[in-house]
């Protein structure tokens, strides 16, 4: 393995040099003195958790964000980007995660937008047409310049975007979370498309945690962790787990596993479970799996696998297009969001800011949030403030909700407080089954272990916990069963007791390991 | 260039070509003379194809049609501009306050460019301040008409020939006829013979004697498709509408073509204003849009934002605005007629389509309707002036769902924000 | 940390109306100027008349129907619907409970009860049509009610035909629903002493109802999940909120407290609906709503405010200026107050970041996992 920013023996110039890159927002330092050297004509992968600082990384080099650090060299030459358009003009070129299309334009509207070839006032579209399919003949990327964005697969989609960079003369191509959402057919053209543009000359950056795929096509890899860089290695020198270790590391502390208080009462059963996206694929598919009361099975994989979905599914947000799911005995798959909570099903959501709290309201109404039809936040048809005020400033001081009264409004707590009253908000209505999503996201250390220790309690007294995250030392030292998820499926199960995070990591990363 | 193999693009769902849509719009319209024909020969409502109705039809088609461009050039940018009738009340007042006085061509402009303020206006408050769309929109029908009210009691009070709600007379507006069709096509009609006569009626509305005004105003039409589909502005204006994250991400600047949007739309709202004032009744008066800002917003919709379909749809609404105008109780009815087929035909429709809950709905309304008239004359002339608002909400009951509106219409933007 | 904040908030939801009205007394003094009259003596005359008794008996009897029509409005808004429709809704409901009134006769109390509760359910039928559609079919409320506003005006010309709901008023050429009996009648108070005129004695219901609205949207369960569905549909989904259901009984409770708008006018001063029944204060309720900002307190203020300047245009005949200037600055008000609570509104975001920084860089270390909302 090689030092960051070191160059190897023998090698061609660099096309990007970052050195030294520091990037903060308010409360957190998203990247700190990052170095990355990524030499011309090369297929350069930058790999790392969620939450590592790549995005930002990319959107620094792309002229989204300004770090506050650092100097960047492109060609080199030293260059700083204001927007987006100053990127471009030097040569890079950013195909985002999230495309970034108008479904209603066609592919050729959507590939010359700013940039439009004209005749006198018209616009020309035969020359934009003929250009755009030279390009895609050229590196081989198939498309129909007339047809309508919406009508596209993904796989195509991001054709599109390809298109789009290189049409603007992109030389460097920056690619995020490429593999995301496509099949593997899809990853089998991608990679194809990406070594012909590589054969071109281009230069290509793309950012991944698909370890396998990434040891297929990457010439060179930098890993990034914790929002710097740790290691840059050649792809043949390193094995899928090797660089696992190097992405995770371990740092916290593993919460211990106390005795068993699995009974064999089953609370919630979840049966072939399928949900379709919008274009018909299954973002979960045929799911089953049981937890029993007093069980907390811990469900690990990269975010975009379909955890989502699953978790929306179980509370009743989003349509299964087949499948069960039982609360005991009890067929609740039609019943609505409210039933299933008020037959005591709790939920804590992955994305608070927009299902777990009214942000301009105070914090005794956030308590009610959820929960506003039985006591303490509801007598009847009326809202019981008092009751919701004390159990609030009891949620307050038993979770450790860091402010300075129950009036002010949520927005005006940090990420990691509002968690905690997310969390004790749910965790006081859960009567049966508490289904939790990220619990511990955003939340200092010394808050994570009361949380957790709250879990276990509740977990003694018989809930049953459906936990999805993505912090590998949570899910192993708070689970009684263990799965994997992968593109929506679940594909391994891992014994809590056994397991290593670096198995655990790999296995959610698809480098097809079986885990013991 | 390597020999790499590459497996084809993905079929896609459903092929569907930006096809022109002219060929099928003539089909509509053809295919809704031969029915408006039948219903005339069956009910003997010989002014439902009437040259007058049919000019009559045009001619308040053009402010709902005006109105409606300004709303699609708006919506189109991301937009929602509810504030039309508003700008179009401006455009009444500044074609009537310097029409009387410097004719009709500066009365024109003066409407148009007062309705351009109140786009500006709208544009201000909605682009630059981030204020929601439709509470700006109320706001600016509400400054509009309080504005106009105000000076039109200033400036016309004491003049001869106005009043404190009405101005002078505007001289007219010069009219254009195609040469050497006017009497033909007018014995044609005299003859009721089936279809032929129905075809003449249309012709010679549309074709004689129209004013310049008409004329620009319906020229505005195909403008707006070259300008909105055909040159690179008109590229970025709308995917403003669509995605104006990813028209940002590549160097568009989102702001100034929102702003150039919502200005044009108070401009052409202004020119339909002008238009009711010079054209259609040549003074302006207090209360003489009726409305009509709202139906043109309907006809947009209508339309799928688009000038092709938005045409159809005001002159649609254009159509019923004139029957119901022309008092003719009579052809009213005989539009039920037609409205309880249609009915019929849309829950046969739904039937094969497996939707048996609208069938079912579709049919009890269509019955309902036919026997509604089965057993009377004629509709009551009170309810005739509801007729276009009717319409609009059966249209937009009916077609909702299936129309595409710009895809970021509405929604809040903020430069730099990632989605 | 808040106990600052807090003021500063209040003084700042306050602020936004006080400069929008400053503001639009600016613009309206530059329209007078223009026009040839000086703007001082304007508004001198304007607070003058508006000060005295009469006009205030005048005022608080036109607010009681701009507090309840602001008030319909608001329940919308607090769900992010546009209730434009109110307009149609209370018309509709006015002559429907008139004709309903002058037909029977009862004793006083049942009698105006419930002359009030056809009004409330003819109003609600009406909104329910728009609820309806946006329910089942999904179209924009905001058309549909204003497209029903203009059916509205249609059906009330239909029905207010001699050979249907009305009859010919002797000496005129209106027509109206026969008079209601007096014990269909409501009486006023004597409450502004020298007044002469007295304040109708629905400024009770109309106060009741924003109390009914406070304690709705404060203190049960549906006003809290109405709110919740307006400020964070996201939210209120995952706390079970049935969309659906919520946004048919929102457009039904909006349209039934429209029905009680005219209620004052009919059952308190003309007794009849008649031809000459007073239009347009469905779109005063909008501007009263917005200026407001859908608080029952703020609407009343908002609606003393639009009663007043109504009442004191009226002196401005005499100065022979046209009394539509008041229009003009009620025009601005509106425009002005909503761009000011936009901008006051990302102010405060912006003060409420800065301290949230600061507490932050006080007693915690950045945490480890970016939190949610920040880049990663």
């Amino acid at each position: 393995m090689t030092e960051p920013g070191a160059p190897s023996a023998g090698r061609g110039a660099f096309a990007v040099e970052l050195a030294g890159i520091t990037k903060r927002f308010p409360g957190v330092v998203a990247n700190r003195d990052i170095n990355l050297s990524v030499r011309a004509g090369t297929v350069h992968a930058i790999v790392g958790e969620n939450g590592a600082g790549k995005s930002t990384l990319m959107k620094i080099l792309y002229g989204m964000q300004k770090p506050d650090e650092g100097t960047i060299t492109v060609d080199g030459r030293l260059l700083t980007f204001s927007t987006p358009a100053d990127a471009i003009a030097a040569g890079i070129g950013m195909v985002h995660q999230h495309f970034m299309l108008a479904d209603n334009l066609t592919v050729l509207e959507n590939i010359v937008l700013g940039s439009e070839p004209r005749s006198g006032l018209t616009l020309d579209f035969g020359e934009a047409a003929r250009r755009i399919t030279g390009i895609a003949d050229r590196y081989g990327l198939e498309i129909d310049p007339h047809e309508l964005v919406e009508n596209l697969g993904v796989g195509d989609r991001q054709r599109v975007e390809i298109l789009k960079v290189l049409y603007r003369g992109a030389k460097i191509l920056i690619l995020d979370e490429p593999t995301a959402v496509l099949v593997p057919q899809e990853v089998d053209e991608l990679f194809d498309a990406l070594r012909e543009l590589k054969a071109e000359g281009l230069t290509v950056m793309f950012i991944s945690h698909k370890l396998g795929e990434v040891l297929s096509v990457a010439d060179e890899i930098t890993v990034i962790r914790a929002g710097t860089t740790v290691a840059a290695v050649l792809p043949d020198q390193v094995t899928a787990r090797q660089l696992a270790e190097l992405m995770v590391g371990s740092e916290l502390p593993v919460p211990e596993l106390r005795e068993s208080t699995v009974t064999d009462r089953p609370v919630l059963t979840v049966e072939g479970l399928t949900v379709l996206s919008a274009d018909g694929r299954p973002v979960v598919d045929d799911v089953t799996f049981t937890i029993h009361a007093g069980e907390v099975l811990g469900i690990a994989g990269v975010e975009g696998n379909g955890q989502a979905e699953l978790v929306e599914a179980i509370m009743g947000m989003r349509p299964a297009a087949s499948g069960r799911i039982l609360l005991g005995d009890e067929d609740v798959s039609h019943w609505s969001t409210r039933a299933r909570r008020e037959a005591g099903i709790a939920y804590i959501p992955e994305d608070r800011t927009r299902h777990g709290l009214l942000l301009e309201s105070p914090l005794w109404e956030n308590r009610i949030l959820g929960h506003q039809t039985r006591p303490p936040n509801a007598k009847g048809v009326w809202i019981d403030r008092k009751g919701a005020r004390e159990d609030t400033a009891r949620i307050v001081k038993e979770y450790d909700v860091r402010t300075p009264s129950i009036d002010v409004t949520a927005s005006s707590l940090s990420g990691g407080n509002q968690q905690k009253l997310i969390v004790g908000r749910e965790m006081t209505g859960a009567q049966l089954a508490l289904v939790a999503a990220h619990p511990t996201r955003g939340v200092d250390v010394g808050a994570q272990a009361a949380i957790w220790e709250h879990l276990r309690t509740a977990r003694a007294r018989g809930l049953a916990v459906l936990m999805v995250s993505a912090d590998l030392d949570e899910l192993i030292g708070m689970s009684d069963s263990l799965k994997v998820i992968l593109r929506g499926r679940m594909v391994a199960d891992a014994d809590p007791h056994t397991v290593t995070p670096e198995e655990l990591g790999s296995a959610m990363t698809g480098a097809a390991e079986h885990v013991a | 260039m390597s020999a790499a193999t590459l497996a084809g693009p993905s079929a896609p769902k459903s092929v569907s070509r930006r096809r022109s849509a002219l060929p099928r719009i003539l089909l509509g319209l053809s295919g809704l003379l031969v029915l408006l024909a039948v219903v005339r020969a069956i009910t003997g409502a010989n002014d439902l194809t009437s040259s007058g109705t049919v000019n009559a039809a045009i001619g308040l088609a053009v402010p709902i049609g005006m109105a409606g461009l300004g709303g699609l050039w708006s919506e189109r940018a991301g937009v929602v501009n509810i504030g039309l009738e508003g700008m179009l009340i401006l455009g009444t007042f500044g074609a009537g306050w310097f029409g009387y006085q410097h004719g009709p061509w500066v009365g024109m402009l003066a409407g148009v460019l007062l309705g351009g303020l109140g786009g500006l206006l709208h544009a201000i408050a909605t682009v630059l301040f981030g204020v929601d769309h439709i509470v700006s929109g109320v706001a600016i029908n509400i400054l509009g008409l309080g504005a106009t009210r105000y000076l039109a009691a200033v400036v016309f009070s004491g003049v001869p020939g106005g009043g404190e709600t009405q101005s002078p007379r505007i001289p007219a507006m010069p009219r254009v006829s195609l040469p050497g069709l006017d009497q033909p096509l007018l014995d044609l009609e005299r003859k009721n013979w089936f279809l032929l006569s129905d075809l003449a009626g249309v012709l010679r509305g549309g074709l004689v004697n129209v004013s310049w005004l008409t004329v620009i105003a319906i020229v505005m039409l195909p403008l707006s498709y070259w300008i909105l589909w055909r040159t690179s502005f008109g590229l970025r204006l709308r995917s403003c509408g669509e995605n104006p994250w990813a028209a940002e991400s590549l160097g568009v600047k989102v702001y100034r073509y929102k702003f150039t949007a919502v200005i044009v739309s108070g401009l052409l709202a202004g020119l339909g204003g002008s238009y009711l004032s010079i054209v259609a009744s040549s003074i302006y008066r207090d209360g003489q849009t009726g409305g009509r800002g709202f139906i043109g917003l309907a006809a947009m919709i209508f339309g799928n934002w688009r000038p092709g379909g938005l045409a159809s749809g005001a002159a649609l609404f254009g159509f019923t605005d004139a029957l119901q105008l022309r008092g003719s109780g009579e052809s009213i009815h005989a539009l039920l007629l037609l409205v309880a087929l249609g009915m019929l035909v849309v829950a046969g429709w739904n039937l094969r389509r497996g939707r048996r809950v609208a069938a079912l709905v579709s049919a009890v309304l269509g019955v309902l309707v036919l026997a509604w008239f089965l057993f009377t004359d004629t509709v009551p002339s009170e309810l005739t002036g509801a007729l276009p608002y009717v319409t609009t909400l059966v249209v937009l009951a009916v077609a909702t769902q299936r129309l595409r509106m710009p895809a970021s219409d509405g929604l809040p933007y903020r430069r730099r924000t990632a989605k | 940390m808040t106990g600052r904040l807090d003021v500063r908030r209040v003084l700042l939801a306050v602020a936004a109306p006080v400069l929008a009205v400053a503001f639009a007394a600016l613009v309206t003094s530059l329209v007078l100027l223009v026009a040839g009259d000086a703007p001082l003596p304007v508004f001198r005359a304007m607070l003058e008349y508006g000060g005295r008794p009469r006009s205030q008996a005048l005022i608080l009897n036109t607010a009681t129907y701009y507090y309840l029509s602001a008030l319909a409005v608001a329940i919308g808004f607090r769900m992010n619907l546009f209730n434009i429709g109110v307009e149609g809704q209370y018309r509709m409901a006015a002559l429907v409970s008139a004709a309903f009134a002058g037909a029977v006769t009862l004793p006083p109390v049942l009698h105006v009860g419930l002359t009030m509760v056809v009004a409330v359910l003819v109003g609600a039928f009406w909104a329910g049509i728009a609820g309806l559609l946006k329910v089942t079919r999904g179209v924009s409320e905001v058309i549909s009610t204003i497209m029903l506003n203009a059916i509205a005006t249609a059906v009330i010309a239909f029905l207010l035909q001699p050979s249907r709901l009305a009859v010919s008023v002797q000496g005129s050429n209106n027509i109206g629903t026969r008079q209601i009996p007096a014990s269909g009648r409501v009486p006023g108070l004597d409450l502004i002493p020298g007044a002469g005129v007295q304040v109708t004695g629905l400024i009770l219901l109309s106060v009741a109802c924003g109390v009914a609205y406070w304690l709705m949207l404060g203190r049960t369960r549906f006003g809290f999940d109405l709110r919740a569905a307006g400020a964070s549909p996201g939210a209120a989904a995952a706390s079970g909120v049935d969309f659906k259901k919520m946004t048919l009984a929102a457009m039904l409770l909006s349209g039934a407290v429209a029905g009680l708008v005219g209620m004052p006018q009919l059952l308190g001063a003309s007794y009849t609906y008649s031809l000459d029944f007073p239009t347009s204060w469905g779109f005063t309720g909008i501007a009263i709503a917005l200026l407001g900002r859908n608080h029952p307190v703020g609407i009343g203020i908002g609606a003393l405010l639009w009663a007043f300047l109504d009442q004191s245009s009226q002196i401005l005949q005499l100065q022979k200026v046209a009394p539509d200037i008041v229009a003009i600055m009620q025009g601005t008000i509106v425009l002005s107050v909503v761009i000011a609570y936009e901008l006051v509104r990302r102010y405060r975001l912006v003060l409420e970041q800065r301290s949230v920084g600061r507490a932050l860089a006080d007693d915690q270390p950045p945490p480890v996992a970016a939190p949610s909302g920040a880049p990663a």
